[in-house]
């Protein structure tokens, strides 16, 4: 039982801290109250590798393992949540499947501008009538020569509006339900394909969410993603690691709201002293503070696991349900301690709380993960 | 990073499994309901080195380390919660000795407690001073060679069964001048009281202990006048991580119940194992120990490596405790009336951890340390 970090994964986190404190932090306001999608710290971020931190280098990644991804991913998002889940889609949604599933054709022309940051991914599963029910999808490919013809409407696609890539699911045969789902890397700019409204959200404003429609998109077959009916297991699977990077987004937005409490604690003095030496503030503080540590034990160990090969997916569910639950109770905490200060623009305090939200409902639901949990537990 | 136990840890963990499975869980039961020191149980305990694991073979120890010991007094727990609380300070009690004793001392004792002769008991909580460990009573005054000590404690854990007893008197004028002092079993002015009873781990042994112009020569101080304080507190950090251990070790074993049984039992035409509101209780109770236990190897590591650990014992054992009375609580839920009578285990399961959170420290307590720590 090892719990120090490799050279390497110290240097990462060294790395991405100093970036997030000295170029990202500054910004994490105005781009939330602009809704302003940050180009210029995602092409900053590619120039460092953060784009495919675990994508092999031959295919324009940075090489290293997932345990290092997990701690980019903390590092940023305890600055900015929505530069963080840019950074996530692109890493686990969008190359991780590619490297993955692809053919090394797709794999050259795809994923090494994905993962060299020059390009930008998006993964679309979702659908207006397909969220926890991924199973159920209405968009349609139908095979026509060396191509496939795509209709229907995903939503909820984070990275949609920036994305120069898709990676789509889509039914190919609707007797077989889940086992008829099949995935195609698309190109954003391919005829057919129009974005549909800007979502205007609680929080993680500066990242961009919109439907993608597609009409009659024709897709040619060599970039299909494994067979026909591989479309679900390639969901499943992408999502076991995507996971992983959310949590990880949890864990820094639980961090970011944990540090301004402790901080703000010890300079705001009522009845003659610091609120930090009442132990109603100290119990929340040692309560979240024992939590994110529980909480970045459990995500490191499905990253490394993921990097060993092992079978992951109960210990991914654990630690995505877990640190978006403690980053949840870690922001309303924040808040509290706050006070009324918690509750205004000036402090970041209410942007951790309208951040911290969306980790327990995006790459599976809290009730998702207790059912992949429990599945796993009561198999046999 | 590596979240892998070693093949040495594995051994222990698959033959300490091993025991308490055949040995001590078909036990747990009766020595509950007959409140029954299980002397059996620390015989074999002993037969199998896991009662001084924490000091090496040339004092009788095994040495296995903080990681082993906290994977031995899990699965020890998970068979039986009162043979793991005896395990457990019997350990800690060899440990505060090989630690802070002279060599006649170690010799003296350590052997004793390794092989089983008695268990090692640690008496640091008196009527006055329970959280607030610093307002001890008890006063051992020098005359001579000898100290004569006066006073009482209370709650102490293995306390009629001991034969070495560190016991923590105040040798001076300021509350934060205690020492401490190895005393054996029997000797004059020294009695042990009634053996409190109490709603769970009923088979461990806990008692009062009474001091009366009780004399010991100055060679049974352990360390020097005025280290109290300092062993006392850096024995906690290493019990915190030992009954973080017991904690997860009965959780995990309600849990286990709880699943079975959920598989099981039928209602409404089919396994109770297919409705998410049960399925919700054990994947949050399953994600919390996993959490826990996390947390309790981490803190056993930095001790094995012997650098500071004392924030993150007390966060494992605020974090293990308290998540491991909640899975209790779940487990007794999923069984329904099932799990509110004795022929199922999770009753004695969730009496048993109740105490986790309020010994070797309350969960205010641990708060206090953590918070400290934080706000520095």
């Amino acid at each position: 039982m090892v719990f120090d970090l490799t050279e390497e994964q110290r240097m990462i986190q060294e790395t991405a801290r100093e970036f997030a404190l000295k170029e990202v932090l500054p910004k994490a306001a105005e781009l939330d109250e602009d809704s302003r999608f940050p180009q210029e710290l995602i092409r900053q971020m590619a120039d460092l590798g953060f784009m495919g931190i675990a994508v092999p280098e031959e295919y324009g990644g940075a090489g290293m393992d997932n345990v290092c991804y997990a701690i980019a991913m903390e590092e940023i998002s305890r600055a900015c949540a929505s530069t963080g889940v840019i950074m996530s889609v692109n890493n686990s949604l969008a190359c991780d499947p590619i490297l993955k599933f692809g053919s090394e054709e797709i794999k050259r022309e795809y994923l090494v501008p994905m993962a060299s940051g020059k390009k930008l991914g998006c993964f679309g599963l979702t659908e207006p009538g397909a969220g926890s029910d991924a199973g159920s999808q209405k968009t349609t490919a139908v095979r026509d020569g060396d191509f496939y013809v795509v209709n229907g409407t995903k939503n909820f696609i984070t990275n949609a509006p920036q994305a120069d890539t898709c990676v789509l699911f889509t039914m190919t045969d609707k007797s077989k339900s889940h086992k008829g789902i099949t995935t195609f890397v698309v190109d954003m700019k391919w005829k057919g394909i129009a974005l549909g409204k800007h979502e205007k959200k609680m929080g993680i404003k500066a990242s961009a969410t919109s439907s993608i429609v597609f009409e009659d998109v024709r897709v040619p077959a060599k970039n299909r993603l494994g067979n026909e009916g591989d479309g679900f297991r390639i969901a499943m699977n992408t999502l076991d690691g995507g996971r992983i990077g959310i949590a990880s987004q949890a864990l820094g937005i639980a961090r970011a709201a944990f540090e301004d409490a402790l901080s703000y604690s010890k300079d705001r003095k009522q009845f003659g002293q610091p609120i930090c030496d009442f132990q109603a503030i100290q119990w929340m503080l040692a309560d979240i503070a024992t939590e994110i540590d529980a909480a970045r034990l459990l995500t490191w160990r499905a990253a490394w696991m993921k990097d060993r090969k092992m079978r992951h997916s109960k210990e991914s569910s654990m630690a995505k349900l877990y640190a978006s639950e403690v980053a949840m109770r870690a922001a309303v905490k924040g808040v509290q301690i706050h006070g009324g200060y918690g509750y205004i623009k000036e402090y970041p305090a209410e942007r951790h709380f309208r951040d911290a939200k969306i980790t327990e409902i995006y790459e599976g639901t809290s009730e998702i993960q207790r059912l992949i949990i429990a599945s796993a537990l009561l198999k046999g | 990073m590596d979240f892998r136990l070693t093949g040495e840890q594995l051994q222990v963990e698959e033959m300490v499994r091993g025991l308490a499975r055949k040995e001590f869980a078909p036990r747990a039961a009766q020595i509950d309901e007959e409140s029954r020191y299980p002397a059996e149980n620390h015989r074999r305990l002993a037969e199998l080195g896991l009662l001084g694991m924490l000091y090496p073979a040339d004092f009788g120890g095994s040495e296995a380390g903080p990681v082993s010991y906290a994977v031995a007094l899990r699965e020890v727990a998970g068979g039986c919660a009162s043979t793991g609380v005896g395990m457990a300070v019997t350990n800690m009690t060899g440990e505060a000795i090989f630690r802070f004793g002279n060599d006649e001392q170690r010799m003296r004792y350590l052997p004793m407690l390794s092989e089983g002769r008695g268990a090692g008991a640690f008496a640091l909580t008196e009527p006055g001073a329970g959280s607030d460990a610093g307002g001890l009573s008890t006063f051992a005054r020098a005359d001579g060679d000898h100290f004569v000590l006066d006073g009482s404690k209370v709650f102490i854990t293995n306390g009629a069964h001991a034969c070495v007893t560190i016991v923590m008197a105040l040798t001076g004028k300021s509350p934060r001048e205690i020492s401490a002092f190895l005393l054996d079993s029997g000797i004059p002015g020294f009695s042990v009281g009634k053996s409190e009873r109490k709603m769970g781990l009923k088979g461990s042994d806990t008692v009062s202990l009474s001091f009366e112009e009780c004399r010991v020569h100055k060679s049974a101080m352990l360390g020097s006048p005025g280290d109290g304080l300092k062993i006392a507190l850096s024995s906690l950090d290493g019990g915190r991580i030992g009954i973080a251990s017991q904690a997860i070790g009965i959780a995990r074993s309600a849990l286990g119940a709880a699943t079975e049984y959920a598989k099981d039992r039928r209602q409404f035409g089919r396994s109770i194992a297919e409705f998410e509101a049960i399925q919700w209780k054990i994947a949050d109770a399953a994600t919390e120990l996993d959490a826990a236990q996390l947390l309790a190897f981490r803190a056993a590591s930095l001790k094995e490596k012997g650098v500071p650990y004392s924030k993150e014992a007390s966060m494992a054992k605020l974090f293990a405790t308290e998540a491991g009375n909640r899975a209790c609580h779940a487990a007794v839920q999923v069984l329904g009336g099932y799990g509110y009578i004795r022929e199922y285990p999770v009753e004695r399961h969730l009496r048993d951890i109740r105490v986790s959170t309020i010994y070797e420290g309350t969960s205010e307590i641990q708060r206090l340390v953590i918070s400290r720590a934080l706000c520095r």
